[in-house]
């Protein structure tokens, strides 16, 4: 048995693939930064975040008292600062444990390793077994926080089609609507979620109900980079809109019955 | 051998790793193309009329004994289902041996790393009979398993995990894609009775894996092995190993396991 590694002769620090391997952490790069870097701005901004009837994503929900539009004030009219920095661990818990995200940022940010059959940056590695990334097992209770505050952007799109008690539809009113049906995707595509509604099962036999949200969520899971995309850049584009109609920069087109 | 380039597009520049051990080198080979040639078809042409001592590792040459695995233009694949026609006319081509394994010589290496993990793993169990004497299985059950089974032990995914491919050091402590396929076949088996939980943590590393879903890339049986295999494991192992509230609704009940799935139990009269 020959016991000389092959990666002694063979392996390099230049990859041999000859595709455009680089592409895909470039483009989550340039996505995932240009996202960060704008909810940082815009959750820290404390300004622009409402206009009538629309309440931007990474402000829902609005739990202080000074909130220009608060849906639970229980935060005292002490706290001056941005009432989206009380939320946002939620949201991006979720996302930075989800399993999807993991893969991309493992590879894009860490580059371990940047592409398949591409080397690690790193010399040791230890994955997931070591602080901080143990804490990447919780992710099902990260779902179950950021599926609670679900029924709020499911009640702040409620309200966007209410206009001064009138129904009505706007750009804003489908955008919020396009936003929450996508996060409601993500969520509900979630690997922790198939797990807990059925996958901790061995056999399915006498668990019809739980076989049924399996598979369900299964069906959903197998799309699951999809919905955590999409549902990204809708966010950031909700958020956006609303702030240009705030700042007076856009006109919201609606009919109003 | 030759290192001109291609004379006609009915001719192929393949690059093959040439060595043993250590030492070795890429070797420029042109050799005629027929339609509908394969990468093992064009390998087996040169060691024919080229290298008859060029080693190589083969059998069905239909995708099926897993034993033709290298790295195509450094892609891990199966030679025998990589067809030529798949890149451009004169196009330069280079194979070598899969690296995360000692090489024995030219495009062989030696697995053996493989064969020595699957020994740890406690087989199936089975669990006791129905009261008839019989054992049931659903069909709903063997369809979630039936995937694990498609695996042909090409190795191509230990080979693309980087765990093990870029650290030589991790071979001790974590098993790879392959046996996590093996065991998440074995631990959704409504009918095994062993628990491997602790096992597939402490023994197996899981928690090694990041989930960049290489292994899923390259498997020629489209086994989704992350998806449906690792992170299946993972949620089970932070059931029983990290998850508060499970943890503590197993000290209230006072048993090992809040998840456990129902024991079998006796048909209906």
């Amino acid at each position: 048995m020959a016991t000389t590694s092959l990666r002694a002769g063979v392996r390099r620090v230049v990859p041999e693939r000859k595709d455009l391997w680089w592409l895909e952490p470039l483009v989550i790069v340039v996505v995932l930064g240009t996202f960060v870097l704008y909810s940082v701005y815009a959750g820290l901004a404390n300004a622009n975040y409402f206009y009538d009837p629309y309440l931007s994503p990474l402000y829902s929900p609005c739990i202080t008292a000074n909130c220009v539009h608060p849906h639970l004030p229980i935060v005292g009219a002490y706290w001056n600062l941005s009432p989206a920095i009380l939320i946002v661990a939620f949201p991006l818990a979720f996302r930075v444990t989800c399993y999807y995200y993991r893969r991309s940022y493992y590879r894009a940010f860490f580059w371990a390793p940047p592409a398949c059959a591409v080397p690690d940056a790193r010399t040791a590695y230890a994955g997931e077994t070591r602080f901080p990334f143990l804490i990447q097992n919780l992710h099902r209770y990260a779902l179950i926080f950021a599926t609670t505050l679900l029924a709020f952007l499911w009640w702040d799109t409620f309200l966007a089609f209410n206009f001064n008690g009138r129904l009505g539809v706007g750009l804003g009113s489908l955008l919020l609507l396009t936003n929450v049906v996508l996060l409601s995707g993500y969520s509900a595509s979630c690997h922790s979620l198939r797990y807990l509604v059925g996958g901790y099962l061995d056999s399915f036999h006498r668990a019809s109900l739980r076989y049924r949200l399996w598979s369900w969520a299964n069906w959903l899971n197998a799309r699951h980079a999809r919905w955590a995309w999409a549902s990204l850049v809708v966010v950031g584009l909700t958020d956006l809109y609303i702030r240009l109609l705030s700042m007076g920069v856009l006109t919201d087109p609606r009919i109003v019955f | 051998m030759t290192t001109e380039a291609p004379r006609t597009a009915t001719e192929v520049r393949m690059k093959i790793w040439r060595g043993e051990g250590s030492g070795g080198e890429h070797v420029e080979y042109v050799v005629p193309l027929d339609p509908g040639m394969v990468v093992l078809d064009v390998v087996h042409r040169i060691q024919a009329t080229h290298a008859p001592d060029l080693a190589v590792r083969w059998n069905c040459k239909a995708g099926k004994c897993g034993s033709c695995s290298a790295e195509v233009n450094g892609a891990p694949k199966l030679m025998c289902m990589t067809r030529m026609n798949e890149f451009a006319p004169g196009e330069e081509i280079t194979i070598s041996p899969v690296r995360t394994f000692p090489l024995i010589k030219d495009l062989v290496s030696d697995v053996s790393f493989n064969y020595e993990k699957a020994k740890t793993i406690p087989p199936f169990k089975p669990k006791p009979k129905d009261a008839d004497g019989k054992r049931r299985m659903y069909q709903e059950d063997v369809d979630r398993v039936q995937e694990f089974h498609k695996c042909i032990e090409c190795f191509l995914c230990q080979d693309v995990c980087h765990v093990i491919r870029d650290h030589e050091e991790n071979k001790q402590s974590f098993s790879g894609p392959r046996f996590f396929v093996r065991l998440a076949a074995l631990e959704m088996h409504p009918l095994d009775a062993n628990d491997r939980l602790d096992l597939i943590r402490a023994k197996h590393g899981l928690g090694f894996c990041n989930i960049t879903k290489c292994c899923t890339e390259v498997c020629p049986e489209d086994i989704h092995i992350t998806d449906n295999a690792i992170i299946p494991l993972k949620e089970r192992v932070v059931t029983a190993h990290y998850d508060p509230i499970a943890w503590a609704l197993r000290r209230m009940r006072g048993k090992r396991e809040d998840f456990a799935p129902p024991q079998p139990k006796p048909p209906s009269a």
